[in-house]
């Protein structure tokens, strides 16, 4: 147990804390601008293993990780327009819809695995970027800013995030539309269009929450997300619709597996604990966010469509 | 602008027809404003006066007629063509973004000066002169939700005249403002229009109408029934000009000898939906055959008093309730309706009756394991069936058969359903929350006199009611709530409007 307390070990587990954050702080960032503009996807873990597949059959085919990123935007916005369908134009309970998107890219790309690829082969990885000057800088160093390109990027999106939903037009827009879509509508903001646009951001940040998933582990296998998509919807809840409160619930998630990792690959843990063992992320994170979460109301037409009268 | 402005016509709409699947909202409608008045549009609910205000908002389209603006054909198609051709619209459920600021809310949906980001606070120094120009007082920085009933409807002038909205419409403005304030909103509303502005004010009550219009336009049944003007007009010849018949507006009451309290409450105290009491150490009796008027704003805690005593809600240890010298503080529903409890809850849809219940159904519902209606446990259809009728027959409830699913209904022959089976037990108590709101006038006049039944019969009646009309009407003692509290109790016969107005408000102490 003593030499879990050292240096050395703590950076190891914040920075692989950091990394494992990644794809749920993205799936979580465009979980909430849906959500503030009153659409509930569910189905984000679909749409998360379609992109990481799509993003591992480019990369496994031409080597080239920029156009697997790009794979993976492009089918989390195709998904994103197949969503706004469901959801806007016709108008579908938004609760099942997601689940049935979310069973459809479970099983889609499950078949598509199967049928292109057959047996797990590795790609190449996202590469590790140093930030200049303040990967130097001892501990924070090694533990924040020694990180794939795409961490960097869900971080950055955090403060865009907060930015854009408060500060922009189109910010206001989203959240008018999320809360009172009538008082929207009776100025002239279109609701269709303005939730359309939102879907699409938070499919599109689904997608790449996948490719940073799959690029960052190298390979892909059948049901990659194991749920992933769905932890992130509850961290939006419970991170009471905020950006800044969903990269703190994000970040414990990957703070406590990695401790749990690292006790385990330590022995720490006995081998008989370690399936529970697993369960001390997702069980802590949501205790700690149930405790911290203020009692903050989601936006008000949360679910609901809008149909005007 | 001046007087110049006037004369002229700002909006006319010419032969207004709009159909929707079975029935005619609007049939050949002619409607127009001048700058500088103020034209109001009476009517029953479901006249056809707010399907009329969407199509010059742009919310719906007619299927006949024309539209013409500062004389110019003019098709508005949404509500951004609306506010462009400088038309606002005040809506009667408040446009409004809760959670976010007033600034916000006023500059939704306009676009910036520092795109893609919000110019808030140009937005906020342009509402802060606004509100000084036209006595709108409010602080562009709080949120919505902070902000009082009236203090919201001020915001929804003020995002219209931010869009420089030259013909604006008021759909119900008053409905949920006290006296006070409407006398407020209406000095507002008469400076905007000596600026020149043109002015659409929807509304039934009609002592507003006569008090701001310079021209009313009735609307019956979807067509004009005629115009006027409040010189010409009588409150009495308005209604009839609504209704299509004689109305007695006040009720005709006689007299009649009161008894003991039959309803007693001492020291109740009422936890409300946020936490806090919503009904504080409240004290009252009402007696054998009178009619006691609640009177009070929306949300000082009548709908938490009435569910308590209705048994609906807990009340805090310490406060009693006593219905004829029984304790009933912690009785069931059912017990209370035993003793003799009859009520007709405010939320006549929600709390009233079964939506997806026939009229027969709802009209026994509370009754329908009684001896009479349940032969060794099975419904007994055909004793069901007559009672039914009988009650249909008896309350003139207006319906193609007992067997109708009730939420096709009408409003006021919903609500006469409601009574119809809350009266069928001769009650001792009655406690009847808002009984006319979103009822017709005849149903209401109707609804009136059942009420005032009750009291000859020697039941006390507990009339809760946000119409203070309505209180001033039938009412033996009003009783004005605030904050929780009873803060005075008058005799009716001592009763002014205006004093009331401010007890309401809790402007006035006693």
């Amino acid at each position: 147990m003593s030499d879990f307390f050292t240096l050395t070990v703590l950076v190891a587990v914040v920075g692989s804390g950091v990394r494992l954050a990644t794809p749920y702080l993205l799936a979580g960032l465009g979980e909430t601008v849906g959500q503030k503009s009153g659409v509930l996807n569910l189905g984000i873990d679909g749409v998360m293993q379609l992109s990481a597949f799509s993003a591992y059959f480019v990369v496994l085919k031409t080597d080239n990780l920029m156009l697997g990123v790009l794979a993976g935007l492009a089918v989390g916005a195709v998904m994103g327009v197949f969503y706004g369908v469901i959801t806007i134009v016709f108008k579908a309970t938004q609760g099942i819809s997601g689940i049935g998107i979310f069973i459809f890219g479970l099983g889609f790309s499950d078949l598509l695995f199967q049928r292109l690829v057959g047996t797990p082969k590795p790609i190449r990885q996202l590469p590790t970027i140093e930030i200049p000057f303040l990967s130097e800088l001892p501990v924070v160093g090694e533990a924040l800013f020694q990180h794939n390109p795409l961490t960097y990027v869900a971080f950055i999106l955090v403060p865009v995030t907060i930015l854009f939903l408060g500060k922009t037009t189109f910010g206001l827009n989203i959240r008018a539309v999320g809360e009172n879509p009538h008082a929207a509508d009776s100025l002239g903001v279109s609701v269709e269009r303005t939730r359309y646009v939102a879907i699409l951001i938070g499919n599109t940040m689904a997608g790449l929450a996948g490719v940073a998933l799959v690029l960052e582990l190298g390979i892909f296998q059948p049901n990659l997300t194991q749920g992933l998509g769905f932890i992130a919807v509850a961290l939006v809840y419970f991170g009471s619709w905020r950006p800044s409160h969903v990269m703190a619930g994000a970040l414990l998630y990957g703070l406590v597996n990695a401790t749990v990792l690292q006790l385990k690959a330590r022995n720490i843990i006995p081998l008989s604990f370690s399936e529970l063992a697993a369960m001390a992320p997702a069980v802590l994170t949501i205790v700690a966010l149930v405790i911290l979460a203020q009692r903050v109301k989601g936006p008000a037409a949360l679910t609901k469509p809008f149909i005007r009268h | 602008m001046g007087t110049s402005n006037t004369t002229k016509v700002l909006l006319e709409m010419r032969g207004i027809t709009k159909r929707f699947p079975g029935v005619i909202a609007n049939e050949d409608v002619d409607f127009d404003v001048r700058n500088g008045e103020v034209h109001t549009l009476l009517g029953e609910n479901g006249a056809g006066k707010s399907t009329l205000m969407k199509i010059v908002f742009g919310l719906y389209q007619a299927d006949e007629g024309e539209v013409l603006l500062r004389g110019e054909p003019i098709d508005i198609r949404s509500p951004s063509e609306a506010i462009a051709a400088r038309i606002g619209m005040v809506h009667q459920h408040f446009m409004l973004v809760p959670p976010l600021t007033v600034a916000e809310n006023v500059a939704l949906g306009l676009s910036s000066s520092r795109r893609p980001f919000t110019d808030l606070a140009k937005v906020s120094t342009r509402i802060s002169e606004i509100s000084d120009a036209h006595g709108l007082a409010v602080d562009p920085s709080t949120e919505v939700w902070r902000l009082s009933v009236g203090e919201r409807q001020r915001v929804e002038i003020i995002k219209a005249l931010y869009r420089d909205a030259e013909l604006l419409v008021l759909d119900e403005p008053t409905a949920v403002l006290t006296p006070q304030e409407v006398d407020d909103l209406f000095v507002i509303l008469r400076r905007m229009v000596d600026d020149g502005r043109g002015l659409i004010f929807i509304s039934h009550k009609l002592h507003e109408v006569m008090a701001l219009s310079d021209r009313i336009t009735v609307l019956r049944d979807g067509r004009v029934a005629g115009s006027t003007t409040p010189a010409e007009a009588t409150r009495e010849s308005l209604a009839r000009m609504m209704v299509g018949r004689e109305v007695r507006l006040t009720p005709h009451k006689g007299k009649v000898t009161v008894g003991d309290a039959r309803l007693s409450i001492r020291n109740l105290t009422v936890i409300g939906d946020r936490g806090t009491p919503a009904v504080k150490n409240l004290s009252l009796d009402v007696l054998g055959g009178e009619i006691l008027g609640i009177a009070g704003v929306s949300g000082n805690g009548q709908r938490e008093f009435a569910e308590a005593v209705a048994g609906l809600r807990h009340t805090e240890p310490g406060g009693t309730i006593t219905m004829d010298g029984a304790d009933i503080t912690t009785s069931s529903t059912r017990v209370r309706r035993n003793l003799g409890l009859a009520y007709v809850p405010e939320e006549r849809m929600r709390d009233g009756v079964v939506a997806e219940f026939s009229v027969s159904e709802n009209l026994v519902l509370v009754n329908h394991g009684s001896k009479e209606f349940t032969k060794r446990g099975l419904l007994a259809t055909g004793a069901i069936r007559r009672r039914s009728t009988e009650m249909v027959k008896q309350f003139a409830v207006k319906t193609p058969t007992i067997d109708t699913p009730i939420a096709s209904l009408s409003g006021g022959n919903i609500q006469k359903v409601v009574m119809a089976r809350e009266l069928s037990a001769s009650p001792g108590v009655l406690l009847a929350c808002q009984p006319t709101r979103g009822v017709d006038i005849g149903s209401a006049e109707y609804i009136h006199s059942r009420l005032i039944e009750q009291r000859e019969r020697g039941a006390a009646t507990l009339v809760v009611s946000e119409d203070l009309d309505e209180i001033l009407g039938l009412a033996d003692r009003i009783a004005v709530m605030y904050e929780g509290e009873i803060v005075a109790i008058i005799d009716s016969a001592d009763a002014k409007r205006e004093e009331i107005g401010l007890l309401m408000a809790g402007v006035l102490e006693t």
